[in-house]
C-alpha cells in the first residue's frame, strides 16, 4: 500500500460525485419533463364480470345485469355520467360505434333520472340498456377508477378490454377491432 | 355591446361547466357514518387509512372527500359489518385495481430491494469505517 498506487484511482474518483449529480439531474428532468401517467388499468381484464343487477336509470330504457353479457354477444359496457364533460365528448363515437352494431350498455355512476334524460336528450342515446349505480358498486367491480371508462365483454361475461378515458374519433377503430378479437373465445 | 355580452355569457356558461362536474346524488349509507359498533370502525378506519383515493391518488380514502372514496368507504363499512377481514377487502380491492390501490407496504419479490437496500448500505458503511480505523494501527510498518 504505496501513495504512487492510490493515485489514478484518486484521479478517477474526483469525477463520481459529477457524474452522479449529471444522473440525477437527467433523472430529475425526465420526470419533469415526460408527463407522469395517471391512468390506473383495471386488474380484471381477462377475468370475469362480477355478479350485479342494476336498476333501470332511463325510462326508455331497462336495466341491465350481469345475465345480459352472457348470451353470446360481444357488448360494450360504457361507465358514464351526466356530470361528467368528458361523457359528451365521446357521444358522437358511442353513437358511431353503436351505428356499426356493437350493443352498448351504459352505467350511470351516482346520477339522477331526470339527469340522465336530459343528458340523452342532448347528446343522443347509442345504449341498449342504462343501469344506476348509485354507490358505484358495479364501478368499484370492474376496477374502473373513473367516468368515462368503457369495457369490452365477450359473450361469455369475460373482460376483453379496457378503454380509460373518452373514446375519441381516433379510439372508434381500436375499440372495434378489439371487439372483434373479442368474438373469438379466449 | 350586445356582441361582447354574448360572449360574456358564452364565457360565464364554459366557466359553470366544470362546476357541474359533481354528482347530485346523496352520498353513500356508509360514506360518513361510523359503524354502530367502536371495534368494527376502528378495524374500519384503519383499513381506509391505507387505502388509496383513485380519484385524488395521494390521499387516502379516509382522507378524501370524492364521492368515489365516499363509495369506497360504504363498501368497506358494509363488508366489515358483513364480518369480512380487513386483509380480505384490501385483497377483494388489489384484485381490481392493482398493489397500487394499497398503500401498506409489502415484502414482494418486486419490493425486497427497498427492505435489503438500507441493511446493505449499513454494512457497507460498516465495512468503511472498520477500515478507516483500522488503517492507523500499523504504524511500524511505514
Amino acid at each position: 500500500m504505496s501513495a504512487p498506487d492510490k493515485k489514478p484511482g484518486k484521479r478517477w474518483a474526483i469525477w463520481l460525485p459529477l457524474v452522479l449529480f449529471g444522473g440525477f439531474f437527467v433523472l430529475v428532468m425526465n420526470g419533469l419533463v415526460r408527463p407522469a401517467d395517471r391512468d390506473i388499468e383495471s386488474a380484471m381484464v381477462g377475468k370475469t364480470l362480477p355478479e350485479f343487477t342494476l336498476a333501470a336509470g332511463s325510462q326508455e330504457r331497462p336495466g341491465l345485469a350481469t345475465d345480459d353479457f352472457r348470451k353470446g354477444d360481444v357488448r360494450l359496457l360504457n361507465i358514464f355520467a351526466s356530470w361528467c364533460v368528458p361523457c359528451a365528448a365521446e357521444a358522437p363515437q358511442l353513437d358511431q360505434i353503436a351505428r356499426a352494431g356493437v350493443p352498448i350498455d351504459g352505467v350511470a355512476i351516482r346520477d339522477r333520472e331526470q339527469d340522465i334524460a336530459r343528458f340523452l336528450a342532448r347528446y343522443g342515446n347509442p345504449f341498449a340498456t342504462i343501469g344506476k349505480d348509485d354507490i358505484s358498486e358495479v364501478q368499484l367491480g370492474i376496477g374502473s377508477s373513473g367516468v368515462p371508462e368503457t369495457f369490452v365483454i365477450d359473450g361469455t361475461g369475460t373482460i376483453r378490454y379496457q378503454h380509460i378515458g373518452p373514446i375519441m374519433e381516433r379510439d372508434v377503430q381500436t375499440i372495434l377491432a378489439e371487439v372483434k378479437k373479442a368474438e373469438a373465445p379466449l | 355591446m350586445s356582441r361582447i355580452l354574448a360572449c360574456l355569457a358564452l364565457f360565464a356558461a364554459m366557466l359553470s361547466v366544470p362546476a357541474a362536474a359533481q354528482d347530485q346524488l346523496p352520498p353513500a349509507p356508509y360514506a360518513y357514518r361510523q359503524l354502530e359498533d367502536p371495534a368494527q370502525e376502528q378495524k374500519a378506519q384503519d383499513l381506509m387509512e391505507t387505502l388509496r383515493c383513485l380519484k385524488c391518488q395521494s390521499q387516502s380514502i379516509a382522507d378524501s372527500d370524492a364521492s368515489m372514496a365516499g363509495d369506497m368507504r360504504n363498501q368497506v363499512r358494509l363488508r366489515i359489518k358483513a364480518g369480512e377481514d380487513p386483509e380480505a377487502i384490501r385483497a377483494w380491492l388489489v384484485e381490481r385495481y392493482g398493489d397500487y390501490v394499497s398503500y401498506k407496504p409489502e415484502l414482494t419479490a418486486l419490493t425486497w430491494p427497498l427492505f435489503a437496500a438500507p441493511l446493505v448500505l449499513l454494512l457497507l458503511a460498516l465495512l468503511l469505517l472498520r477500515k478507516r480505523f483500522t488503517r492507523r494501527l500499523p504504524v511500524g510498518e511505514e
